[in-house]
């Protein structure tokens, strides 16, 4: 259900503190989303296929995972650049295309892009249940933690009693159709799906409870120290000022 | 201290909008008891070891365990820690993504340090042939591992008592004969549920049957064998 493909190398970029990556990877995301400057887009944008590269992932693999976005950014393409108000670019019709709104287009996909590959090089070569740890080590509030990891372990849970209900409803010759009767019978799917998933959760609670559960996760995880990890701080110290001096320093 | 470990008086329960499935029933267990209960599906068996762990109040009655009467959510702390649930389904039990993580999540709740409850985890699989199990993915383990980690999970608690629910449905029969081993080489007290009498016979002292609500002690089940004769009776086999 989560294949977590990217997780499994073994590149240097896998090896460096979570933690780091974890910062690293939001630092980033915040400089580039406040940049406008297409010189800094442009860098940020090698930046981040120098890490993909680094990483060492599959490129079929990363031009598939960003599909997804390129569906929203197209969505995106076929609407604002006519709808934003400014200095006409060309006419096409009825329709007049303006400077700023193809600027801004553009602006935005970049973005998108970098930060997508950024984060598959960084944050995703770590298995979701590393990142829950992570963030723990962060700081970030132990509820959302929880809700991470948890929900994590359960999906595969709740993908399996779907996938049985599924079954239940095709070895007696289900076939979704465009009636009332497929309507109701998929709302049932989903109603004992949820159903089932509370009963689970008040199940796992009540098995947490009785192991002395009170509300705060210990983590356990370690995080060996890497000679390559100030490497890596300096590299993103550097990266960042590049693209803060491209952005703000004329 | 006295030898009675569980005291359960008059205690009835029923779930909402429902008949009472816990009728006046008495259950006492004493130090060194390995009690079998058979009874149907819905005659409140995993009822009654909820009521026991205080995941359930009874409508009336009293729990008393270890000498105390427990009735606050407080009290059951100690209960807990002193008595461990084996739940039916392991993936209820299993929550944390590694074995190891999950089987000293129990230890780091009872206040011990990082490299304490890891030694204790280490330890108790150990002890079950769990070994290189440490880093597994709890979800991808198959159903026999499911069991033998969640029983490890609650051992790691370092229980006097054990509460196990049907602990061999759905086992293959070499992971039962491991069960089975792992049990009688345990010295706790514990109360089993199951079906089925082999498995039964092999593990506790004494079966009780459960009937209107409550247990019968009156009607213990005795293990027994017949003599009988049928062709081909001279081959090795079992009967099932």
């Amino acid at each position: 259900m989560i294949r977590e493909s990217f997780a499994e190398g073994s590149s240097w970029i896998h090896g460096i503190d979570p933690r780091l990556r974890v910062s690293g990877a939001a630092a980033f995301a915040v400089v580039v989303a406040v940049s406008y400057d297409f010189k800094a887009l442009f860098t940020a944008l090698m930046l981040s296929l120098f890490a993909v590269f680094s990483a060492r992932l599959d490129f079929r693999t990363v031009a598939q995972r960003l599909f997804a976005p390129a569906v929203f950014l197209l969505l995106l393409w076929a609407v604002l650049p006519w709808s934003y108000e400014g200095e006409t670019l060309t006419t096409l019709g009825p329709l007049t295309i303006t400077r700023p709104g193809v600027t801004l287009c553009a602006q935005i996909s970049l973005k998108t892009i970098c930060l997508m590959v950024a984060f598959m090089a960084l944050v995703a070569t770590m298995t979701v249940d590393t990142l829950g740890h992570t963030l723990n080590r962060l700081w970030l509030p132990d509820k959302m933690v929880h809700l991470l990891l948890i929900t994590y372990r359960y999906l595969f849970v709740i993908e399996q009693e779907y996938q049985r209900l599924l079954r239940a409803m095709k070895i007696r010759n289900f076939h979704p159709r465009t009636n009332l009767h497929s309507y109701r019978s998929v709302a049932y799917l989903v109603g004992m799906l949820f159903v089932r998933a509370s009963e689970r959760a008040r199940r796992v609670h009540c098995a947490m409870i009785c192991r002395g559960f009170n509300g705060r996760f210990v983590s356990l995880r370690a995080f060996p120290p890497n000679p390559l990890n100030p490497i890596f701080c300096l590299g993103v110290s550097l990266s960042l000022a590049l693209l803060v001096t491209l952005e703000w320093v004329k | 201290m006295s030898s009675v470990i569980l005291n359960l008086t008059k205690i009835r329960y029923g779930y909402p909008g429902g008949p009472l499935v816990l009728n006046d029933l008495d259950f006492h267990l004493h130090v060194g008891d390995r009690i079998g209960l058979v009874a149907p599906n819905g005659s409140g068996k995993t009822t009654l070891f909820h009521i026991i762990m205080g995941l359930l109040k009874p409508l009336s009655g009293t729990v008393e365990a270890f000498g105390e009467a427990r009735e606050a959510e407080a009290d059951f702390i100690e209960v807990r820690r002193r008595i461990g649930l084996l739940f039916q389904d392991a993936d209820d039990q299993l929550f944390s993504p590694t074995v190891l993580e999950d089987v000293a999540f129990g230890p780091l709740n009872l206040g011990k340090s990082r490299e304490e409850a890891l030694t204790v985890a280490r330890n108790t699989l150990d002890f079950l042939g769990l070994n290189g199990f440490e880093d597994r993915v709890t979800y991808k383990l198959s159903g026999g591992e499911k069991r033998l980690v969640s029983l490890a999970t609650v051992l790691a608690m370092e229980p006097e008592v054990l509460l196990l629910d049907e602990p061999s449905t759905g086992l293959d029969s070499s992971t039962k004969d491991k069960l089975i081993d792992i049990l009688n080489e345990l010295d706790l007290s514990f109360v089993l549920i199951s079906h089925e009498f082999d498995f039964l016979s092999k593990t506790t002292g004494h079966i009780y049957t459960m009937d209107g609500g409550r247990i019968r002690f009156d009607q213990e089940l005795d293990i027994h064998t017949h003599e009988h004769a049928h062709l081909m009776g001279k081959q090795p086999h079992r009967h099932l």
